[in-house]
Formats: structure tokens, C-alpha cells, sequence
């Protein structure tokens, strides 16, 4: 199911007297959500993704702004008839019920025509607990299983109905790191093998990157970038966007162009052609150095982390608005922790120059 | 470990001992005496040893009546009550504007004056010279012919007395219950709107089950309370409540130690354990009953 998003716009009403102007949660937020995809909704807390995904659900209605399922406007649906799957954050599991029966109720619920048998019901339980492989634990309630059985669960009930789209509130916020790994990577299995589409909240890029098909990204209420995550992460658009996305952080330095130049300090580190002078904002990516004896950038070196397949460079710069500059460079490079300067040189895909004032992104 | 257990038990210690003092010994010293016949408080004696009190209260009129009207007060009381608080606690919990003002008014019965309590009863049942009361002046609406409901007959003073215990019991029930459904997570309502449950079943399947160890609570509480009932027939119908034909369990024993037949304690200890026997049957019937539906 295409999902269509048209000047999407929730406020709030302020509560503060001294600040009357509205929250604005969701500002004109508008996109075409592809058929079968899995979208990441993706920003810092109190960005409005939650709020989306609720405008979605029917939850909350929208301020102004259309929201259609295909080409049916569901914007005035109340969320009972949108046919939607929601799995929220702390899954929501009716404690009273066994698993099987809490995910047979949102089909006991159909009336009329619509209306199931006995058998039908426990089938298609069968099935949505087959999908996500806890059909051995129908007869348990929620309170004797780990966080991620009740993790699929919640998943089973929302799939159960055949939702034409189906939602998850922060899915993995709830489990160890271990299990977080295994579960996004089942949820994507899931998403493949239902083709439902699929949108999902987080605040962790990480968890975003990895599986989705597209990634928004927002901040206060507005949409930063829409994208293929590879995508996003090797061309922001802007400042926001490059420091939310990638482990570890980009490196921000305070530059000057001057005569097609990048300036770090007093030290040209870069070519970037076309570009006027101006002072700049200049950020790179961890694995954007390399390590050279006559590299451009010097740093003062203050550690190194060996991990194995890559080694951490860790230094400082006084133009670096980080505390420190992590760089990421092939294991095959030596590092003399005891020396007191490193230099490197930059890769030029992966500088990023940002206006000073806007944070907007400067290309070269 | 065996040490700290010592020191536990030495917390317990003035609990336990007044506890002990206070409710464990008279328990057993009123099962005794409810054994000796005859027992005279002055001169601490007896004339023997046996079931005869018993038998004696269980063939006394007064008793039986007593114990006909404790078992049809809460019979009546207890569902009536709980059901309407908890139909009255739904709605305060639905409604956005006003709640508070609504929540003060239920709440009010539980702290207005006993005697206050009765005034306003007098005014709505009792018959003076002057007026037949408020109940009757609307009952003439329809018709229907003046009752008395203070001396009058039977099932109108018992409807009376049911009708104030239920209206006193109310209040404390519907702050319990307001306070439970707002303890229900307001997620597990959004999930099953998003599955487009019904309101009655959000109710009966969600809310219900989720309440249950209060409603269990009230429901246990309830019980016992409405045994226990004494002073609400003494603030409608005066002392003499062998004559009303309204005592209760309770006002029985009482009657048999102090009142104007008094000096019996004997008779009293039997009265007072046959209804702690009965008491504790019941409750031991709840919390089976509660075992099997109240989940968690």
C-alpha cells in the first residue's frame, strides 16, 4: 500500500501563557511512501516522529494536511477503520490474556459479514505466530516471556488482521543490544516476506540505517532529508543531518575558504573548486582521513584505539568544535602512540562544508 | 541468617503484642465463654460447660430475624453498591469538564456528620403530622398511596436501610475504583482502538479484567462491612430495633450484653462467633471465587 503524505501539519496548542504561539510538532510534512518499502522515521526525542507515526495510526488527527492509504483519503478515518498494525514501545500486551488469545483479539473484533470462526481465528493466529516463530508459547501470558517474545507477540497482533500498513514505535528501545541486533534484522525479514509497508520510529541512526529502505530524517517538527540511508549518510544536506547520522560522530571544524581553498587554521587542507570565500563550517567523516608524513591536517595526537580490523585515532585541534577528532584509518597504518603530532590527509567525498549561518550544505 | 531472623521477629514484637492483647486473646476468651452456660460477668462463674448457647441463640426469634435481615442488607448492598460505583466511577473517568466538581459531590457522603446523615434521611422518609416526607411527596406523583417508611412495613424499612447503606458505602467505592481505571495504561486502550474493539468490549474485555483486584477488594470489604452493619439501623430506627424488626447480627450481640434484655454474655459470645464463622465462610468463598477470575 502507497502511502501519501500531503502538508502534513499537527499543532499544539502552548499551555505556557508567556509563550503563546502553538507547538508545532509536525510541520508540512509531505511524502510518498513507496508500496512494500521499510521506512525509517528517524530524529532526536521530541523531533515529531511519534507524532507522525500517531497521525498515521489515527491516534491523533492532524491540524491540517491529508493523509491518503493508496487513493483512499483516510485523514478523517477514525483509527478503528484504517486497517492499520501498530506496535507500540512497550508493546501493550493485555497482561490477562495467553498470547494466543491476545493475538486473536483484534480479529475477534470484526463484526457482520467480516465476522470469523472459531477455527479460522486460531488458523490465522497460527500463522501470524508462525511468522514470527513463537507459535511454541501460545499458551503463556505476557508476563512469562523475555522482552523480545513479547516483542513478537505485540508483532503476531499487529500482523494477524492483515493491516494494509503496518507501524513500530520505537521497536527495539526495550532490548538488550544483543537482542536488539537479532530482532531488527527479524523485523526486516518479516517486512520482506509480507511486503506490508512498513514505518518505523526510532531514535537510533544506527538502527535506521541498517534495515530500512528509505530514512527520514527530522528535527523539530520538519523533515531534514528523505533518502536511501547510503544515500543520506554520504550527502547530507545539511549540518544536522551529517552530525545525526554515523558511528563514530563526523568531526566539525570551524574553516575558511578562501581562493577555492579550504582553510582548517592556517592550513589549506583541501581543494574545493567553486566555492566562495566565506567562513565555512567543515566536517568530516571518521573514515575520511588518511595518514600521510606531509598530510595537510595536523593534529595533535592524543591516543590510539586498536580495534582489530581498524585502528582509532583519537586527537585534538583547536578549531575542532568536538572535544576530540576520531579518525578511522586501515589496521595496516602504524601509529606511534608516543608521537606528538599526526597528520593527515582529506578524502574529498567525505568533507562536508556547511554555511555558516543557514547549516546549510555547500557543494563543491 | 538465624540471626537477622531474631531481629525480625523483635520488630514484630509490639505489633504482635498488642495484637495478641487486644484481638487474639478476647477471640479466644469469647469462644470459651460461648461454651459456658450461664456466665455471669460479677461473680465469674457458670453453671456448666456445652452447646446450649447455641442452641439457645439458634432458636431465638430475635436472632433469626437479626440474621434474615444482615443476609438480605448484603445480598442487596454489596453487588448494588459496587455495581453503581463502578457505573459512576466510568463516567467521572470519561468525562473531561467538571470531573473535579462531580468528584467532590460523590465524595461528599463519606465526610458529612452521621447525624447530618440521618436529618437528611428524616426529611426524605419520615412521616410527621406536618408532612409525609420527600419519597412519599413523590411517590404521590404516581399515585401511589403514603408508606411509612420508618414504621411501617417490613420491606419498606428494609428498603430504608439498604438504600442509606449503600448511599453511605458509595463514596470510599467510587474513589478506589476512579483511582484504578485511571491506573489502567492508556496504551492498552490506543492498541485496542487501532484494532477497532468496541466500546463494550474495551470495557468488558480490557477495563474489567484490569480493575479486578479492586473490584475483588471492594467486593470482599463489601462483604464483611455489611455483616458488621450495626449503627446505620440505630440512626434510622432508634435503639430498640428488636421491635422494628430491623436488628441486625451485630445489634443483636450488642443487645445481649447491653440493652435492655442484657447480661447475657454467653448468649452474646455464641451470636458473636456464629457470625464470625459465617464471615469467614464467605470470605474464604470470595477469595476462591477470586483466585479463578482475578488474573495477575
Amino acid at each position: 500500500m502507497k502511502v501519501t503524505l500531503q502538508n502534513l501539519t499537527k499543532k499544539y496548542p502552548s499551555r505556557n501563557k508567556k509563550q503563546p504561539q502553538d507547538v508545532i510538532a509536525v510541520n508540512d510534512f509531505t511524502f510518498e511512501i513507496p508500496d512494500g518499502q521499510l521506512i525509517g522515521l528517524l530524529g532526536p526525542s521530541g523531533c515529531g516522529k511519534s507524532t507522525t507515526l500517531n497521525l498515521l495510526s489515527g491516534l491523533q488527527k492532524p491540524t491540517s494536511g491529508r493523509i491518503f492509504f493508496g487513493d483512499d483519503d483516510v485523514t478523517d478515518l477514525p483509527a478503528e477503520n484504517r486497517g492499520v498494525g501498530l506496535v507500540f514501545q512497550n508493546y501493550a500486551l493485555y497482561p490477562h490474556l495467553t498470547v494466543k488469545q491476545n493475538i486473536t483479539f483484534p480479529l475477534e473484533n470484526r463484526k457482520g459479514k467480516d465476522k470469523l470462526t472459531k477455527a479460522q481465528m486460531a488458523q490465522m493466529a497460527l500463522d501470524a505466530a508462525k511468522l514470527v516463530q513463537i507459535e511454541t508459547l501460545m499458551d503463556r501470558k505476557p508476563s512469562e516471556l523475555s522482552g523480545g517474545q513479547q516483542q513478537r507477540v505485540a508483532i503476531a497482533r499487529a500482523l494477524v488482521k492483515m493491516p494494509r500498513i503496518l507501524l513500530l514505535d520505537e521497536p527495539l528501545s526495550n532490548l538488550d543490544a544483543r537482542l536488539r541486533l537479532q530482532t531488527r534484522e527479524e523485523i526486516r525479514r518479516i517486512q520482506r516476506s509480507t511486503g506490508i509497508t512498513t514505518i518505523f520510529v526510532t531514535h537510533d541512526q544506527e538502527e535506521a540505517m541498517s534495515i530500512s529502505d528509505l530514512i527520514v530524517v527530522m528535527k523539530d517538527g520538519v523533515v531534514q532529508q528523505i533518502g536511501k540511508p547510503q544515500e543520506v549518510y554520504d550527502s547530507p544536506v545539511n549540518l544536522f543531518v551529517a552530525k545525526f547520522l554515523g558511528t563514530p560522530p563526523i568531526n566539525v571544524f570551524d574553516g575558511q575558504v578562501k581562493d577555492g581553498k579550504l582553510f582548517i587554521g592556517s592550513e589549506a587542507v583541501l581543494e574545493v573548486p567553486g566555492v566562495t570565500g566565506q567562513p565555512v563550517t567543515a566536517a568530516v567523516r571518521p573514515e575520511g582521513f588518511t595518514l600521510s608524513e606531509s598530510g595537510a591536517l595536523t593534529c595533535r595526537l592524543s591516543g590510539v584505539e586498536v580495534m582489530g580490523r581498524d585502528i582509532s585515532v583519537i586527537s585534538t585541534h583547536p578549531d575542532s568544535q568536538n572535544a576530540a577528532i576520531r579518525s578511522i584509518i586501515s589496521a595496516e597504518n602504524q601509529v606511534d602512540p608516543a608521537s606528538a603530532m599526526v597528520r593527515f590527509d582529506l578524502k574529498p567525498n567525505k568533507v562536508f562544508l556547511f554555511r555558516k549561518d543557514t547549516e546549510a550544505r555547500i557543494r563543491f | 541468617m538465624e540471626k537477622n531472623n531474631r531481629k525480625g521477629w523483635l520488630y514484630l514484637l509490639p505489633a504482635a503484642v498488642f495484637l495478641g492483647f487486644f484481638l487474639v486473646y478476647p477471640l479466644i476468651d469469647v469462644f470459651i465463654y460461648s461454651f459456658e452456660e450461664g456466665y455471669n460477668f460479677a461473680s465469674q462463674t457458670y453453671f456448666g460447660v456445652g452447646t446450649y448457647n447455641y442452641s439457645y441463640v439458634l432458636h431465638d426469634p430475635y436472632f433469626l430475624q437479626a440474621l434474615k435481615n444482615t443476609f438480605i442488607l448484603v445480598i442487596i448492598t454489596v453487588p448494588v453498591s459496587t455495581g453503581i460505583a463502578l457505573l459512576i466511577s466510568v463516567g467521572l473517568s470519561s468525562i473531561q469538564k467538571l470531573r473535579d466538581l462531580y468528584q467532590t459531590v460523590y465524595f461528599l457522603p463519606y465526610v458529612t456528620n452521621t447525624l447530618a446523615v440521618g436529618l437528611v434521611f428524616m426529611i426524605l422518609f419520615k412521616q410527621t403530622p406536618y408532612t409525609d416526607g420527600l419519597a412519599n411527596f413523590v411517590l404521590s406523583w404516581f399515585g401511589a398511596g403514603p408508606v411509612d417508611f420508618i414504621g411501617g412495613p417490613y420491606w419498606a424499612k428494609m428498603f430504608v436501610l439498604c438504600f442509606y447503606t449503600v448511599w453511605v458505602v458509595m463514596p470510599f467505592k467510587i474513589l478506589i475504583l476512579t483511582g484504578a481505571l485511571a491506573s489502567v495504561d492508556q496504551t492498552y486502550y490506543n492498541a485496542a482502538k487501532v484494532d477497532g474493539t468496541s466500546k463494550l468490549r474495551i470495557f468488558t474485555k480490557i477495563t474489567l479484567p484490569m480493575i479486578s483486584p479492586t473490584l475483588f477488594y471492594l467486593i470482599i470489604t463489601g462483604f464483611i462491612g455489611a455483616f458488621k452493619a450495626y449503627s446505620d439501623a440505630v440512626a434510622l430506627f432508634g435503639t430498640d430495633l428488636n421491635s422494628a424488626e430491623m436488628n441486625t447480627i451485630v445489634g443483636y450481640i450488642y443487645d445481649m450484653l447491653y440493652g435492655n434484655s442484657g447480661g447475657y454474655p454467653s448468649y452474646a459470645s455464641a451470636a458473636a462467633i456464629l457470625l464470625f464463622t459465617i464471615v469467614l465462610t464467605i470470605t474464604c468463598i470470595n477469595l476462591l471465587v477470586s483466585r479463578k477470575h482475578v488474573h495477575y
